[in-house]
């Protein structure tokens, strides 16, 4: 009986699938897409403005930038309950969790600072001068280094990680949005959205690799404005978010040759993988969708209606 | 037997028109693939149209118009086919077609057939072309498109069959060209989208949803996408049988056009 009563409610229960989490700028509210059936399954309603999203390393919370509340906020990704909020400095648009799943590294777009906080004791480690307007953020595979991008400044700047100093600072091209690492650490990437270029530089000694242009044929070059981009795991591809261009860029990361052009919705700003990086889910400002691409044969497969000015996505497993 | 005998040499009789007329299998290929490769990338649309179903996602114009032009080869063919028809009269080879101790439906209904089965080879051809030219349906779209197109070419090849029972001479088939296949083709959603046509006017929209040929090319959109489109279906299916009717009473020795013209 109570075997039976058991299975039963093993059957009742739905089957977890995995989901992508997409912050929508101006609903303030999180859409959560299901990854089996590429529809959303849940909406969230978090602080004002939600921009940068991401989850600590074992999908215990996620951490979202709530820009115009001046706080991240901590939520459970079960319940979708405000957990509590993080002391961010004023208006925190985009951050990186530093690898040892404690500290975030957060860029405040009004002050020109860049804001340490810890997760754990929910205070402020550190709060270090940057240029005007940082944005992109990212921090090293080994945690030595942090990055922001300063978007007027037009600068990547380099962050000793142990003494919260700016080490170096690296001139990129006209409003400098998001920064990566590729996964080996040796490279740093940094997308330039007026410039329109994605700029890589070599981590040992803050040189330039290469400037990646764009072209697309029939859509005028203003409108190519790098954004958001994401690596592969074996770090030989990128793919980059072109913006009002409605078009995502994939860059062979060894010859830095842009091999494919993928059409997708309007205004795409951000991306994120699935679990085996075989989908990438792009947020589409302006049309207020997502477009789910097969990254093998890089044809979008689906574009999902979320919330208004989707901005950031992350990926959440559920097994 | 002899009814299966006569589809095939009917079959047989149509595909040796093509085989020993090649330039005409290239000339009906010429016509989509100028409105693919040069009319659609100047209307490229490389922001992408807005999504509307069978589409899941943002697609460029050359992906919308591939089913149009399948439609197209259908439209032309259909026309040509009667347009021999028509030959064959004048040439007296269709006495001969006819005098077959074979119901008169029954003959028609083969040619019908047969020209279909032609139309649909070219447009195989073309979308193995549109292939390599990078516009991809998902593989089982092409198998799903074959009912399809085998409703729709029946259903244009009627229509020229009706119109040709009509006509009474040759040259007068330029006419029905201009008066049947230009409006059929521009008042459709081959080319754009019928909600582009309600922002020109309701009356417009409403003509060109009442188009059996929009009926027809929707039907072959949702199927190369594998989408069911029940009403595409049911108008397609109710044209072809409206045309096939009329054209049986056309050729109707008794009571059809035929028999005025003596």
């Amino acid at each position: 009986m109570l075997r039976l009563a058991l299975f039963a409610s093993l059957l009742a229960l739905p089957a977890a699938a995995d989901e992508i989490w997409v912050t929508n700028e101006q609903d303030d509210t999180i859409s959560v897409i299901d990854i089996d059936t590429l529809e959303v399954v849940r909406t969230i309603e978090v602080g004002e403005r939600p921009r940068g999203i991401t989850f600590s390393h074992d999908f215990s919370v996620v951490y979202v930038c709530a820009s115009d509340s001046d706080t991240v906020q901590v939520i459970d990704p079960v319940t979708g309950e405000v957990l509590h909020e993080l002391p961010s400095g004023e208006d925190p648009e985009q951050f990186a969790l530093h690898p040892d799943d404690r500290h975030l590294y957060i860029a405040n777009e009004d002050d020109a600072i860049a804001t340490v906080v810890d997760t754990q004791t929910r205070t402020v480690v550190a709060q270090i001068d940057v240029g005007i307007e940082p944005e992109g953020m990212a921090v090293s595979p080994d945690g030595t280094i942090a990055i922001t991008t300063s978007e007027t400044t037009n600068m990547a700047h380099w962050i000793d990680t142990t003494t919260h100093e700016l080490f170096a600072n690296t001139l990129v091209d006209s409003r400098p949005r998001d920064a990566n690492f590729s996964p080996d650490g040796s490279q740093l990437w940094v997308s330039a959205e007026i410039g329109g270029t994605v700029t890589a530089f070599n981590v040992s000694d803050q040189t330039e690799l290469a400037k990646i242009h764009f072209e697309i044929p029939g859509v005028l070059a203003d409108k190519i404005q790098p954004v958001g981009f994401e690596f592969t795991d074996d770090g030989k591809t990128v793919f980059a978010a072109l913006g009002p261009s409605n078009h995502i860029a994939v860059i062979n990361a060894e010859t830095f040759a842009v091999e494919d052009y993928i059409l997708v919705g309007r205004r795409v700003w951000h991306m994120a993988f699935d679990a085996d990086k075989s989908q990438l889910f792009t947020t589409n400002g302006v049309s207020g969708d997502v477009t789910v691409i097969d990254v093998a044969s890089r044809t979008p497969i689906k574009t999902i209606k979320v919330g208004r000015y989707p901005w950031a996505a992350a990926f959440r497993p559920t097994e | 037997m002899i009814y299966l005998t006569s589809l095939v040499a009917i079959i047989q009789r149509e595909a040796l028109r093509y085989v020993n007329q090649r330039e005409r299998f290239i000339a009906a290929l010429v016509r989509p693939l100028v409105w693919l490769l040069v009319f659609a990338a100047g209307f490229r649309a490389a922001l992408g149209l807005s999504i509307t179903p069978p589409y899941q996602t943002y697609i460029t114009y050359e992906v919308y118009i591939v089913p149009g032009l399948c439609g197209m080869i259908l439209l032309f063919n259909g026309m040509q086919s009667s347009l021999s028809l028509v030959y064959d009269r004048e040439m007296g080879s269709m006495k001969v077609l006819l005098t077959a101790p074979l119901p008169r439906w029954w003959l028609l209904i083969c040619k019908l057939i047969g020209g279909t089965v032609i139309s649909i080879l070219q447009v195989y051809t073309f979308l193995a072309i549109a292939w390599l030219y990078g516009i991809k349906v998902p593989w089982t779209g092409y198998l799903a498109a074959l009912p399809a197109l085998m409703i729709a070419g029946m259903m244009l090849g009627a229509l020229g069959l009706a119109l040709s029972s009509f006509v009474k001479q040759l040259e007068n088939f330029a006419g029905v060209m201009n008066f049947v296949i230009f409006p059929m083709f521009f008042l459709s959603s081959a080319l754009y989208p019928l909600w582009k046509m309600a922002e020109a006017g309701r009356v417009l929209h409403d003509i060109c949803a009442a188009n059996p040929f929009t009926q027809a090319v929707e039907l072959i959109r949702f199927s190369l996408y594998r989408t069911g489109n029940p009403a595409a279906l049911g108008w397609t299916v109710l044209a072809t049988a409206v045309f096939l009717a009329l054209a049986i009473w056309g050729y109707d020795p008794a009571r059809g056009m035929t028999r005025k013209q003596g």
